[in-house]
């Protein structure tokens, strides 16, 4: 079965700026996959771009075997879009509103009825058909944004932080019907909180700086996370490190040795390694002549982006 | 039912609900009013035909004001608001979007327009009106509203708020009108071709008159147009950003 999403050397400028780099990703029919990375990572922007409303730099970007730049339309009637900001007009009703979405993504006007309240009930807004969308909390407003992006029956769904600004039940709301329209839709939901939607999703891309930087369910992750480790080191070399880093660089074992930072008399070295070796570099440096003045566990990109994700969880939204 | 008039009945929609709406159309008529007293049926006594140009004079400069006005929420809104990305990620093109949110901004200043028919329907109390210069006349409002429309409909898909969407169609239309100046400084063959393309003054002047010539009503028509298509390429280009 090909794949419903391919990506390939996706990128994208503002400018000067590179939001996303070389994205290469592939997504199967029915799978729920997430997208995970800290603000500003490019998740919004490469979820644009497969939602058909930003155009990329260069790069392929293939939906159901059709490609967005030949017939953006065809792409557009099979995808349901919830941008990070939910596009609703607070002045129309949620029936009205449903409707306006469905006719617009070319619903026939006989099944619009029957589509919108499908839609409300599986987003569970059924009772809130005739209330106008700027009275509703945010949680509702957020159930109507993901009842806009399902009212066409779109073989592909891009949520974009459904879950963000919800207070903890709202979320574990909005998990489970995104659990529930598994199977039916193939589903890929953004996120900036690992806990969010580690659950819900049956694969997680992580992305950092525009990169995808490995892709897994989060058992595979952790996994991975645990082999590979890193090292930093502060030794005192007068201001000259790469006698240090020549040192480094010869032991087997070391992925890559970086400066990371360089104060009076003192340079932090960040050693990345395939295993602990924490014993080996120490005696390297000092039967290499230099001072060594500390030797800790690092942490490695994967691991202070998971971090990063980890993170955010206990503060305030 | 089509794309491009399912975003103009929402659009139009949004203006009847609104309060914005209602207050440029009250506004529109009591400013109206007030010059229509003054101007046209105040002072010495006249002929109803040049009580009917005045009338056509006043609601002209109105009509203009009104249209950068109702305008300006068109696509600077949305795209405020994010709602954008509802039309922008929808199986319906740039053209589509434009012409929607256009034809909804004119169907309510023709609304608006329609109710200031009182005024010339006054002039019948104390004298005689044609209807024929009526006719000319409201379709030279119509014609030069759709113009001012579509340049508002530019300066509100170029802009990011709604605010700044005014400023700039109002500078196309005070640009566009004032070309008319420039008549005067220059040479020919180029105060022709300033005179030809000022919004008002050559092209206006015939319909309050009375008389339709069918240069101005391509005139406008290709103001319409000319507007309307950058700024389908200008919502093009935003893709691209």
């Amino acid at each position: 079965m090909p794949p419903i999403i391919e990506v390939k050397g996706l990128t994208k400028y503002y400018g000067e700026h590179t939001a996303i780099q070389d994205l290469n990703f592939s997504i199967d029919k029915g799978e729920v996959i997430g997208f995970l990375g800290a603000n500003g990572a490019g998740k919004s922007t490469t979820l644009k771009i497969l939602g058909c409303v930003l155009l990329p730099t260069t790069g392929d970007v293939v939906v159901d075997g059709i490609d967005i730049a030949r017939d953006p339309h065809a792409v557009r009637r099979r995808i349901g879009f919830l941008p990070d900001q939910p596009p609703l007009y607070p002045e129309m009703t949620v029936g009205s509103y449903l409707g306006y979405a469905a006719r617009l993504r070319g619903v026939p006007s006989g099944q619009v009825a029957a589509r919108v309240a499908e839609a409300e009930e599986r987003t569970a807004t059924r009772d809130e058909h005739d209330k106008p969308i700027g009275s509703l909390s945010h949680g509702y407003r957020q159930r109507v944004g993901v009842a806009q992006a399902l009212v066409h029956r779109p073989k592909l769904l891009i949520l974009d932080e459904p879950t963000s600004g919800l207070d903890p039940r709202q979320i574990v709301e909005m998990r489970e019907m995104i659990r529930g329209l598994r199977g039916e839709h193939t589903v890929l939901l953004s996120s900036h909180i690992l806990s969010e939607i580690s659950q819900t999703c049956d694969r997680l891309l992580i992305i950092d700086q525009g990169q995808i930087v490995d892709q897994g369910s989060e058992e595979d992750l952790a996994r991975r996370l645990r082999q590979g480790a890193a090292v930093s080191i502060d030794v005192d070399v007068a201001g000259a490190p790469d006698s240090a880093l020549t040192v480094l660089s010869a032991l087997p074992g070391v992925v890559r040795a970086t400066v990371a930072r360089q104060a009076a008399g003192v340079t932090s070295l960040r050693v990345d390694t395939s295993a602990d070796i924490r014993a080996q570099i120490a005696r390297a440096l000092v039967m290499g002549g230099i001072d060594l003045m500390r030797i800790d566990r690092g942490t490695g990109r994967l691991e202070s982006i998971f971090l990063q994700l980890t993170e955010h969880k206990d503060l305030p939204q | 039912m089509s794309a491009t008039l399912l975003i103009a009945r929402r659009e139009l929609g949004t203006y009847l609900r609104s309060m914005t709406g209602y207050i440029i159309a009250a506004l529109l008529l009591l400013i109206d009013g007030i010059l229509f007293n003054v101007l046209a049926i105040g002072g010495d006594d006249k002929l109803s035909a040049s009580v009917l140009m005045q009338f056509f004079y006043c609601t002209s400069g109105l009509a203009m004001i009104a249209s950068v006005f109702i305008s300006m929420r068109l696509v600077a809104e949305e795209r405020q608001t994010g709602t954008l990305v509802l039309l922008t990620s929808s199986p319906v093109t740039d053209s589509q979007i434009i012409v929607g949110k256009f034809l909804s901004g004119f169907f309510f200043l023709v609304l608006v327009l329609a109710l200031t028919i009182f005024m010339p329907l006054l002039i019948l109390v104390n004298g005689k009106i044609s209807w024929g210069h009526l006719a000319a006349g409201y379709l030279g409002l119509v014609l030069l509203g759709a113009a001012a429309m579509a340049m508002g409909t530019l300066g509100s898909a170029l802009a990011r708020t709604q605010v700044l969407a005014a400023i700039i169609s109002g500078c196309l239309v005070t640009g566009m009108l004032v070309l008319w100046l420039l008549v005067r400084v220059t040479e020919r063959p180029f105060n022709d071709v300033f005179a030809n393309l000022a919004l008002w003054q050559k092209h206006f002047i015939p319909f309050q008159q009375g008389t339709i010539h069918l240069r101005d009503v391509v005139y406008y028509l290709m103001v319409v147009i000319v507007s309307l298509f950058t700024a389908v390429r200008v919502m093009e280009a935003r893709r691209w950003r």
